[in-house]
């Protein structure tokens, strides 16, 4: 019972952890996009959410059954829930494009829509596949 | 760099408890209604997504102290930002696609964004009618 709960506790304690490094590292992502591209298009959010889908397809595949990388269930909740979940944001996405429809910008929120939702899960994809490779090298 | 320092404490407390709240309500809701379908993941996505809206509301009305910048980076930036999810969204599209589900992970695509973009609006319009009221 009490191994269960230090388990459990460990469990939250590791995405707490990957969710501050996930989380602080979208927020310069964001900063430093916004610096340089400027606030027309929420193009710090489709990174972030790109590279994290890419990052958590790559992952999952090392880690999977099959892969090269032996993860005990806290290091995956740390990677994949905190780092990965943390890095990514739907509530930011889904903020910013209705902003952009109420601003009566229907084409761009439109084309933020389509292209999100095709390069997250292309990346994903992406991810898994370059990681499936890896795990068939040399074994 | 005072700003960075500061800006950092108030995402990554944001973050922490951001992530934490992602984890017990998915693992809750995975628990209550199976795995087949990522609900968990629909469950937090688009109560996030309705949650920002409000807080987006109140934070342009300048009267309440989310339009700060700490009260935005720590709620919006690092809790809501954290307690919402597109890597686990796109991880479940792709393993249903995997398994051959492709009519479920069609419908976890649409599903996701037909619910998650008007709980935005309507956070948004239940905010404004907050600040009206208030």
């Amino acid at each position: 019972m009490v191994h269960a709960r230090y388990a459990t506790a460990m469990l939250y304690a590791a995405v707490a952890a990957g969710s501050v490094i996930g989380g602080t590292a979208r927020w310069l992502v964001g900063e430093w996009m916004h610096h340089w591209a400027g606030a027309g298009f929420p193009w710090g959010t489709l990174f972030v959410n790109v590279t994290g889908s890419f990052l958590i397809g790559c992952y999952a595949a090392l880690a999977g059954p099959d892969g090269r990388l032996l993860a005990s269930p806290r290091q995956r909740q740390f990677v994949m829930t905190g780092i990965c979940g943390g890095y990514t944001t739907f509530s930011v996405f889904s903020l910013e494009t209705v902003l952009l429809i109420e601003a009566g910008r229907v084409a761009v929120a439109g084309t933020v829509i389509g292209v999100s939702v095709l390069l997250w899960l292309a990346a994903v994809w992406l991810g898994w596949t370059l990681a499936t490779r890896i795990n068939r090298l040399r074994r | 760099m005072q700003d960075v320092v500061h800006g950092f404490a108030w995402v990554a407390l944001g973050s922490a408890f951001g992530g934490m709240a992602r984890y017990w309500v998915s693992g809750m809701v995975g628990r209550r209604f199976g795995e087949t379908f990522p609900w968990g993941t629909m469950v937090v996505n688009v109560s996030g997504a309705f949650v920002i809206g409000i807080v987006a509301a109140l934070a342009s009305s300048n009267l309440s102290w989310v339009s700060e910048l700490p009260g935005w980076r720590l709620i919006v930036v690092g809790f809501l930002g954290c307690y919402t999810t597109v890597s686990s969204f796109s991880l479940q599209t792709l393993a249903l696609a995997r398994d051959g589900d492709l009519r479920r992970a069609a419908g976890n695509v649409a599903l996701s964004l037909c619910l998650c973009l008007p709980a935005a609006a309507l956070g948004l319009a239940a905010g404004a009618t907050l600040v009206r009221v208030g």
